[in-house]
């Protein structure tokens, strides 16, 4: 019997019990678009198995416990020096165990990896628009994805107990403590007693393999369900339609890309663990809470928020023998409170302001969507600058500035480049769909120059293919929404003011360069 | 012999000749030179101190003034002691390129022996803190690697980081990096707590102490890097920066050749 024949008995096996067939048939041949921005999501995808595998590995020796130990093990510069168990076990993990430092090295460095994904993923769903309806709720998702990431990132790094995630622990504490009225109350809940007591390191540890790991789970899932079921969003461009995907099917094309872009991840993640030290615990030495490192920083997708509370003038105020401690309050967890929460319910908004309630599976280039693009580019200039602070005492030494003066600058520079950076991307975007306008009407500057009989100079252009004319006018621009103070019969509406505030964020969200109509092109012709 | 007399009337044999005299000379003086400064007697040590006086006056006081007084832009250094000056001097700080906010290390102006005559110089002005020995700077033998590990996360690394990288302070002032400094200075260093160090005297950390710690910057110097690329042992921020750049970077780019059209 041949090896296809043989393959084919198991598959009719397999079939006759389970039906399986027809459902395969037609997943396997499901059309996924191509393009490289789409697969920045897999990155984060394959870092997150990458974690589940490394984290398990480490579980094997990692001891949660903030029991007190002598260390004896065989790095000799903490000989005989008292620390926890969860730190004695992770310096085990590093020198003892084979492949252990490895290990560590992989599971941190694709965390970091996991979260810049993540990141990098939000930026393309948010400037392509693709997170409009029906995919508000997988955006929202998403948003989930990324708190999750944050804290569960954390959690991770403030396991091994080492003199750096001590630190960053006691600054949680201090967040949790600024929380007004329950704060403190809630501090002694977290740590069973008061800092830094002997609960913590267990408890977070359940969390951190258990608890988000699974949340983790069921979110990705839902995520991926979703993207299958409301299927891939695509690029706008000939032949695509809001009713139509174009691209390649799973199965062979899609299969064989993404399981090669996994090993490569996975390449990648390796290599830099080989080649590159991550959080050398034995250097930072155990934590006591008497002791502090020069430019103690948490990792990076954590950098913005050190970086608020480190701009926060100190701030304090007492009511009712209440201290309300505005100074960690308000960078701690307002303001992220505020951007997340913002950043979960944009789809809403936008759909708000646009009066837009139909599906939407084409992309937006970012240039036409210019109010978007420019929210977005604000956005990230905030965290920028935000972040800037949070490394100010290493980008102090290092360039020769002075703290006080990058405080300062972040300071501000926090309330004015944001907006800065709003009003020079909506121009751009503007000058860019200008650009696109002449390109249709008059085509590319070849840069020839030509000498007409009378001797006038003309440069020639060239004109542009029918596809990539296609792609500069196929999207759509909409008015603005007319909002009347009065209805049909001439009755006052209601709400007033929310209408005139909506009508201006629908002026601004509408404004673009009218793109090229089939009457521009005529009058071009004569 | 017959080989070199071969070369006797070459053109270069003369200057040749000429540099290895000099070399020798010099070579000769030094070491004799040194071994005169080793033995100082009384009589020495007052010409020792009268040519600190001198270099003194000449290198310093316009702004630490003609008694070293101190001034509106100087301290008085009348007690500061010789190790103040063998640490200041001798690492190159004193005297300062410029008025900025801290003097930086650099190559020392004055060569050893002028250190030490400007160091007799201002021991000479009231009594302070003493030039350790050789014998007292013992450190493999005094100083254990742990404990000193243990001191300086108590009393160092909130300045000069974990690993002796040195920090930021307020105003662009900063705690230097501890790689490379000889254990002298780092022994000066703490007992005359120079710029905004504090002093730690020798009954916050015992000489022995101060042995452990000179010992663990010593081996933390040594160590290699064991998780490959040290990253400048700044902790996270660069590891953020390589994940975005090389990590990520790399993946986008692989992203891309991914999704690229098959020509």
């Amino acid at each position: 019997m041949t090896a296809e024949a043989r393959l084919g008995q198991v598959a009719n096996y397999v079939d006759e019990r389970t039906g399986a067939a027809a459902w395969m048939k037609k997943n396997l041949q499901k059309v996924f678009p191509d393009h490289w921005s789409f697969l920045l999501g897999e990155v984060a995808l394959y870092s997150f198995i990458i974690l589940l595998l490394s984290g398990t590995f480490l579980t094997f020796w990692f001891d949660p416990s903030q029991r007190e130990v002598i260390y004896e093990g065989s790095y000799a510069p903490l000989e005989g020096i008292k620390m926890s168990a969860a730190y004695a076990s992770t310096l085990h993990i590093s020198f003892e165990v084979r492949g252990g430092l490895l290990m560590r090295q992989i599971h941190h460095w694709a965390a970091l990896i996991f979260m810049a994904a993540i990141v990098a993923h939000l930026m393309r769903v948010f400037f392509t628009g693709a997170f409009r309806k029906p995919r508000e709720g997988n955006w929202i998702i998403g948003v989930g994805l990324l708190t999750l990431g944050i804290v569960e990132g954390f959690l991770g790094y403030s396991l091994p107990d080492d003199l750096l995630s001590g630190t960053g622990i006691r600054i949680a504490e201090a967040i949790i403590q600024a929380i007004p009225v329950v704060g403190s109350y809630l501090a002694y809940f977290a740590f069973g007693g008061a800092f830094p007591g002997e609960a913590f390191i267990p408890r977070i540890y359940t969390v951190h393999v258990l608890l988000l790991p699974g949340a983790f789970l069921a979110l990705i899932t839902a995520h991926l369900m979703l993207v299958w079921y409301q299927k891939h969003t695509q690029y706008p461009g000939p032949g695509r339609t809001e009713k139509n995907v174009v691209g390649y099917p799973l199965m062979p094309v899609y299969m064989a890309k993404a399981g090669g872009f996994f090993f490569i991840v996975f390449g990648v993640i390796a290599f830099l663990s080989a080649v590159a030290s991550i959080n050398p615990i034995w250097l930072y030495g155990p934590y006591t809470p008497g002791q502090i490192s020069a430019g103690s920083q948490p990792d990076w997708y954590m950098g913005w928020l050190d970086g608020l509370v480190r701009m926060a003038p100190p701030l304090e105020s007492h009511y009712f023998g209440y201290t309300v401690s505005w100074n960690i309050l308000i960078p701690g967890l307002i303001v992220p409170g505020i951007l997340f929460t913002g950043m979960a319910l944009y789809p809403f908004i936008e759909s708000w302001i646009t009066g837009d309630k139909r599906e939407h599976h084409l992309l937006d280039r970012p240039r036409n969507a210019p109010n978007r693009t420019a929210l977005g580019a604000m956005s990230i200039t905030f965290m920028i600058v935000a972040l800037i602070n949070g490394g100010n005492d290493l980008i102090a030494t290092h360039f020769d500035l002075s703290i006080n003066q990058i405080m300062w600058g972040t300071r501000f520079g926090i309330f004015i480049l944001p907006p800065i950076a709003f009003v020079v991307t909506k121009r751009l975007c503007l000058s860019l769909q200008r650009a696109d306008r002449e390109l249709v009407l008059h085509g590319r500057e070849t840069g020839r120059l030509l000498r007409l009989p009378h001797g006038e100079f003309v440069e020639v252009h060239e004109p542009i293919s029918p596809e990539k004319a296609y792609l500069l006018t196929s999207h759509e621009q909409a008015p603005a929404l007319e909002l009347p103070e009065v209805d049909g019969r001439g009755v006052k509406r209601a709400g007033a003011i929310r209408n005139k505030i909506r009508s201006r964020m629908s002026v601004a969200h509408s404004e673009a360069i009218p793109k090229v109509s089939a009457d521009d092109l005529k009058e071009i012709e004569h | 012999m017959k080989r070199l007399s071969r070369y006797r009337r070459h053109k270069a044999a003369g200057p040749a000749l000429l540099i290895f005299a000099l070399l020798a000379i010099g070579t000769t003086f030094s070491v004799a030179s040194a071994t005169t400064t080793a033995q100082t007697t009384t009589a020495d040590r007052s010409a020792l101190i009268e040519e600190g006086r001198q270099i003194f006056l000449k290198g310093c006081s316009s702004c630490h003034g003609l008694n070293s007084e101190g001034g509106a832009i100087a301290p008085s250094l009348v007690g500061v002691g010789a190790a103040s000056v063998d640490f200041q001097v001798g690492t190159g700080r004193m005297p300062m390129a410029d008025m900025s906010t801290q003097a930086m290390r650099k190559e020392p102006l004055y060569t050893p022996e002028e250190t030490a005559a400007l160091a007799a110089y201002v021991a000479s002005l009231a009594p302070g803190p003493e030039i350790p020995t050789e014998e007292q700077l013992n450190y493999e033998r005094d100083g254990s690697t742990a404990e000193g590990g243990e001191l300086f996360r108590n009393n160092c690394a909130m300045c000069h980081n974990f690993a002796g990288q040195g920090g930021a302070l307020t105003q662009g002032k900063y705690a230097p990096t501890l790689m490379g400094v000889e254990p002298k200075h780092i022994y000066e260093a703490m007992v005359t707590g120079p710029q905004s160090m504090p002093v730690f005297s020798d009954k916050t950390i015992t000489p022995e102490e101060k042995m452990s710690i000179i010992k663990w910057i010593k081996a933390a110097e040594a160590e290699p890097n064991l998780g490959g690329a040290s990253l400048g042992r700044v902790g996270p921020v660069t590891e953020g920066l390589l994940a975005w750049t090389l990590g990520l970077g790399v993946l986008i780019g692989v992203a891309v050749w991914l999704a690229m059209k098959a020509r």
